[in-house]
């Protein structure tokens, strides 16, 4: 490649790349800015001096909130990815009658927009009495993780021979043992992607965060975030910490295992 | 729900179902407010689908011709997709906050004045001006959405790009083909599909927005960054509305469907078939 269009191709990237900071930018500079340094003519300028205070206040205020989002994700996502895998096992390795258009069905919900199984699924959680709980959140998720982890465990185990199955069956492994025995201590970096895709997106939802809990105590951390938007002085360092906080976890996972972050992506749109 | 009369909270929880037919429907398509959703959705969809698309397949090109460093640009094109949509409407309303005209311009405007361009300063995602029903004030949301997207679609054709054979590349080559000649006769066809697939994912996300919207500009003066997802909410949970709110959840259903089930029906007759 000739140097012209390498440095062409650079310039480029690196225009792009301020379009993808300036956001990232705004963030960091006015969360460590003290109150009276928050000003409309001053926005783009770099904090004079750094402060905490925006971080202090806005950790006072959402520390609730991160520990509900914590409560929620953490089993949402086990529980999700271990279905996901066994629900992956049976239609990749075991034919059955409707088994494809199973998956097919099984897919669309992962299309569905939330709004239109809200009313259902808000009846639903009353009538067992967890409505307004993080827990009822953790069921839906669950349920509505399905689709993604069975998906991407289908494609995984795909990969796997089915020889290997079909020789422990002759040596007489039932199907649950098939599964617990010789798929299951493969299964870590199907696990990996899966988890950390669940992750990122249980703890990003909102519109059945919000319309599930309405008790700010109980909400988790992107409708607090919300919620902090809504009051009538927006104290804008205090706002821009809280923004970064929520991002804080999804953004550490992406920076430590970002390989697998993309794989999870990629397995979201190729289908079969 | 979306057939009966409960538009309210009492009806609700007399909990006598009365069977009104399509009313809710014919009144919804009537409302002002949910042809300028629609409209809203329509050109949101259009513009968010095709910058997504042409960035993604521009930073894709850069990416795959090796230079150094190219990982560090790609991981930073992509952190976006790590962040939740809430978080990138809270920094990016600020952004374009256009604040008050002429004296204290804020966000964007304020960066012109400081770069002496105040002729490009304008009122963003306040603006009520509208071209052929696409309002003008769509484009900050745009651009926030665009901004949070093309890393994805960029992974998509990175992938995509990564996977063609490169004897096939070098046997071009040596035939004589343009570097030029090689993108558009080989690797854009490869591409295709991907970009159907890509056209699926954000066409359906676009369809259901919600969370950028609500965190960034809310329904905007005159509703012109109102989207049907933002409506039903309000409408449902605000107004107690439930089969308005309903009507509005299926006909999203419906917008979603059409996109999703020939696709899905496609990829599983190709299942079939291998």
């Amino acid at each position: 490649m000739s140097r012209v269009s390498k440095l062409f191709t650079y310039i480029l990237l690196i225009i792009f790349t301020l379009f993808f900071l300036i956001p990232i930018y705004v963030l960091i500079s006015t969360s460590f800015k003290p109150l009276q340094e928050v000003s409309l003519e001053k926005m783009w300028f770099l904090p004079l001096k750094a402060s905490f205070q925006g971080f202090v206040k806005a950790f006072q205020k959402l520390s609730p909130n991160l520990k509900n989002s914590f409560i929620l994700v953490i089993p949402a996502t086990i529980i999700s990815a271990l279905v996901g895998s066994i629900n992956g096992y049976v239609l990749s390795k075991i034919k059955f009658r409707g088994s494809n258009l199973l998956f097919t069905l099984i897919l669309f919900g992962m299309f569905i927009p939330y709004q239109s199984v809200l009313f259902p699924v808000i009846r639903f959680l009353q009538s067992i009495n967890l409505y307004g709980s993080i827990w009822g959140l953790v069921i839906l998720h669950i349920i509505y993780g399905l689709p993604i982890t069975t998906l991407i465990f289908r494609n995984y185990y795909a990969e796997v021979p089915t020889e290997l199955i079909e020789a422990a069956h002759i040596d007489g492994a039932g199907i649950f043992k098939v599964y617990w025995k010789v798929l299951f201590p493969i299964s870590l970096p199907g696990f990996v992607v899966v988890i950390i895709w669940q992750f990122t997106n249980i703890w990003n939802e909102f519109l059945f965060a919000v319309t599930v809990t309405s008790d700010p105590t109980k909400q988790p951390i992107t409708v607090a975030l919300v919620n902090l938007a809504g009051s009538k002085v927006v104290e804008w360092n205090v706002q821009m910490a809280g923004a970064l906080l929520a991002a804080l976890p999804t953004l550490l996972v992406y920076v430590l295992l970002g390989k697998y972050f993309l794989r999870g992506l990629l397995a979201g749109s190729v289908k079969g | 729900m979306s057939f009966s009369n409960w538009n309210s909270f009492s009806k609700l929880m007399k909990g006598e179902y009365i069977f009104v037919g399509l009313r809710n429907y014919f009144r919804l398509f009537e409302d002002p407010r949910f042809q300028t959703d629609l409209w809203n959705t329509l050109f949101f969809t259009l513009f968010f689908i095709l910058g997504c698309l042409s960035l993604g397949i521009l930073l894709a090109v850069l990416l795959d011709k090796g230079l150094k460093g190219s990982r560090i640009f790609q991981n930073l094109f992509l952190f976006p997709m790590a962040i939740s949509f809430v978080v990138t409407g809270t920094v990016w309303s600020w952004i374009f906050a256009p604040g008050i005209l002429p004296k204290f311009p804020q966000g964007m405007n304020l960066l012109y004045k400081l770069l002496g361009l105040e002729s490009l300063q304008w009122s963003w995602y306040t603006s009520t001006v509208s071209i052929f029903h696409f309002n003008l004030a769509l484009i900050p949301v745009i651009i926030a959405a665009i901004w949070q997207l093309s890393g994805y679609t960029m992974a998509m054709y990175l992938a995509g790009l990564r996977g063609i054979d490169q004897a096939l590349i070098e046997a071009a080559k040596v035939d004589g083909a343009t570097s030029r000649q090689i993108f558009w006769r080989i690797k854009f066809p490869i591409l295709r599909p991907i970009t159907l697939s890509a056209v699926i994912i954000l066409g359906h996300i676009s369809l259901k927005i919600f969370d950028l919207v609500y965190s960034m500009t809310g329904s905007g003066p005159n509703n012109v960054t109102d989207v049907p997802a933002i409506y039903m909410f309000e409408t449902t949970f605000r107004a107690n509305k439930y089969a308005t709110g309903s009507a509005i959840a299926i006909v999203m259903l419906v917008m979603v469907a059409v996109v999703i089930v020939p696709y899905l029906v496609s990829s599983m007759k190709r299942e079939v078939s291998k």
